[in-house]
């Protein structure tokens, strides 16, 4: 199962690496990863969603980050209410004939074109996990070509 | 002041009177500066061996050690004795010099990525960008080494950092917010700790390092005498509670007593206190102790629940948690018969070995341990010699007995009796050694000798790599591979560097040696030549429950 795990560590040099090595040292895998800087420029936050396979592994990472000396707060969002985002960016093949199909598709899930040319565009979208899945699979109908995405953040209530 | 005076300056101000070190190009600042301090600097031969000394300085004092060396292979010499004392929760500080911060990345002459290489080894560490930086970082070092579970912390300098010169600025106070150990058990868990200990019946204390760490002996006493529950203890537990007790099981796992093991195995209620379920304590993890409740008392939460499953994991320092449980514990359990089945397992299989033959090595440490009254520091190096060691001995008193447990480092013993003798001048510091380990120090020899520290070594010659040698002849059908190991001619090699040698080949001779030894104002190298094919029983193989031994409880 994935987790989404929230951590605000010190805004300094290697503690990514920290954070990193902790999770490769153990042969965890990261799924995905966002870093910023907070509210407060000393800190950054990094959203962190790892695939843990039981409950006693999430423990163990959750207690392992909050050691590190540069780690303030962990936040597991697995049991707590909250949002979460993830912004995609895709190309696709895209001709003026597809315009409307493609416009329906995009509307459904506010995503939209930020850039087009005679035979592709790039569609930029942003959303819950299952509101992107969804768009995901609408667009492979017009031929995917590239596909990058942020990684999720998340905010508790 | 300049860089390397405020980093002086800095661990004068922590109580710092002795670093164990070597000097390279890029601390050289620093030296020149030390060239007038007043502190005493012991110059290894090798910088592995100076972390092993501040190693064994910290564990048996329980001040910090310090050791210092220079960028590169200076750095990369240290890092076995980092991760020896990272592996055992040990407080100690690794300074190390770096290259020019503009040259930080460049491939530069004896440069290495040292904060890279040590961040899985330390509990924290320190590239020094800013001299401005220095003062702080230390008192921080300081402080996150020595708190909560204790480890080492390195301090990387750049040599410009050394040299620059700022004003000194000593913080009064440390603040991390993202470091705040807690050190006293959650009353709520200590309530139910105490109701569930008062319905046991077969209850075990099982002890380890974090007792010797917190100081908490005393109130393990306490605890164990009003329980009327026995004590095991790990290897990192021994000298923690009294050997000699009678509620005493001695060591557990896998050359633990038979009693101890079965101990554990039929026990209802396990109370853990600053131990961590290793594997070489668990056996088989799925077939362990299947009856027991388990109360975890432990600073480091990342410890809890991590091998094996707890009832009552209690986050905090083992002394106060120890003292908070004493309190709530007014009903105690009724464990008479418990005691009684424990002393029969007792009388049945104690710890034993045939005494027929060539010199067996545990008479050996028998007879050291007559000869100083239980009462020396023992260091080990790592292997048949360790395990002797932690069995024979007769420990009553934490910091006596210094080993590499989680690493399992050869070539600890020696340097890490060093530190201790330097921290500890008027005990007597004996290094159990093997032929195999000896050699991987061995040169420290000229460090004693120049620096008047007289530890004494006892070396259980057997001419193999015994424990390895064990495991081949016990699962690899006597396949010897590579276990047959020559040496020097170990009485002349320690009189080559100006130390005494004595060679010990029949019973008769040990104890007058061992005697010679402590007597000798110098460091002495016993050279024990004891049966070649001797085993470490009992065993618990590999993978099989501790209760699985070979020469167990029958």
């Amino acid at each position: 199962m994935k987790h989404t795990i929230s951590v605000v560590v010190e805004n300094k040099f290697g503690v990514l690496a920290r954070i990193a090595g902790l999770f490769s040292a153990r042969g965890y895998n990261i799924s995905s990863l966002a870093v910023s800087e907070t509210l407060d420029l000393a800190t950054s936050c990094m959203t962190i969603v790892v695939e843990a396979e039981d409950e006693r592994i999430l423990e163990q990472i959750k207690k392992q980050l909050n050691k590190l000396v540069d780690v303030i707060t962990v936040t597991d969002f697995t049991k707590k209410e909250h949002a979460d985002r993830e912004l995609v960016l895709v190309k696709i093949n895209y001709t003026l004939k597809d315009k409307h199909a493609l416009q329906a598709l995009l509307e459904k899930y506010s995503a939209k074109i930020v850039q087009h040319k005679s035979d592709s565009a790039i569609i930029e979208a942003a959303g819950g996990q299952q509101q992107i899945k969804q768009l995901l699979q609408g667009l492979e109908a017009f031929g995917v070509k590239e596909l990058i995405r942020t990684g999720r953040i998340a905010m508790a209530y | 002041m300049t860089g390397a005076e405020i980093l002086i300056e800095s661990l004068r101000r922590e109580g710092i009177e002795v670093i164990f070190g070597y000097p390279g190009g890029q601390v050289l600042p620093l030296f020149d500066k030390l060239y007038d301090a007043q502190m005493r600097f012991i110059l290894t031969r090798h910088e592995q061996a100076a972390a092993h000394a501040a190693d064994g300085y910290s564990r048996a004092t329980g001040r910090m050690g310090v050791c210092l060396a220079t960028s590169g292979p200076g750095a990369t010499n240290l890092t076995t004795g980092i991760a020896t004392a990272y592996m055992d929760s040990i407080p100690m500080i690794a300074i190390t010099g770096q290259v020019k911060t503009h040259l930080i990345g460049n491939d530069a002459f004896q440069e290495a990525d040292v904060t890279g290489i040590t961040r899985p080894i330390t509990k924290h560490n320190y590239l020094v960008k800013d001299a401005k930086d220095l003062a702080r970082i230390v008192r921080e070092a300081f402080h996150v080494a020595s708190t909560g579970r204790p480890g080492p912390v390195l301090i990387d300098i750049p040599v410009d950092v050394q040299q620059k010169d700022v004003e000194f600025v000593w913080p009064e106070e440390v603040n991390i917010r993202g470091y705040k150990p807690n050190y006293y058990g959650h009353p709520g868990q200590i309530k139910k700790a105490a109701k569930l200990i008062a319905s046991c019946k077969k209850p075990i204390l099982y002890v380890g390092g974090g007792v010797i760490t917190s100081d908490a002996s005393q109130a393990l006493k306490e605890l164990a005498e009003k329980m009327n529950a026995p004590v095991t203890w790990t290897l990192m537990g021994i000298g923690c509670f009294p050997s000699t007790h009678e509620l005493s099981l001695g060591m557990l796992g896998m050359h633990g007593t038979a009693y101890a093991n079965h101990a554990i195995m039929e026990s209802d209620l396990i109370i853990a206190v600053g131990a961590r379920f290793d594997d070489r304590v668990t056996g088989r993890i799925d077939a362990f102790a299947p009856y027991a409740k388990v109360i975890h008392i432990d600073i480091d939460p990342s410890s809890i629940s991590k091998n094996i499953k707890v009832n009552i994991p209690i986050v905090g320092d083992a002394k106060n948690v120890l003292g908070q449980l004493l309190e709530e514990l007014t009903k105690v359990p009724e464990t008479s018969d418990w005691l009684k089945t424990l002393e029969s397992w007792k009388k049945k299989s104690p710890l034993s070995y045939k005494a027929e033959g060539k010199l067996k090595p545990q008479y050996v440490i028998e007879q050291i341990d007559e000869a100083t009254g239980s009462e020396a520091i023992i260091t080990t190096e790592v292997g048949q010699n360790q395990m002797w060691a932690a069995q024979w001995y007769k420990y009553s008193h934490p910091r006596t007995f210094l080993s590499s447990g989680g690493l399992g480092t050869m070539g600890f013993g020696f340097p890490a009796a060093m530190g201790a003798k330097v921290g500890c001048p008027e005990r007597i510091v004996f290094d159990i050694a093997g032929d195999g380990s000896i050699q991987m120090n061995v040169q420290e020899l000229a460090t004693c000798v120049c620096n008047k520290i007289h530890v004494k070594v006892a070396i259980l010659n057997n001419g193999y790599l015994g424990m390895v040698r064990q495991w081949q002849e016990l699962f690899y059908k006597k396949r010897y591979s590579h276990t047959c190991i020559s040496g020097p001619d170990f009485v002349k090699l320690a009189e080559s560097y100006g130390a005494v040698g004595i060679r010990v080949t029949k019973k008769e001779e040990v104890r007058p040696a061992i005697e010679k030894a402590i007597a000798t104002e110098n460091t002495v190298f016993i050279d024990f030549h004891i049966e070649p094919e001797e085993n470490v029983f009992p065993m618990v193989p590999a993978g099989e429950a501790i209760n699985r031994m070979i020469e167990g409880l029958a």
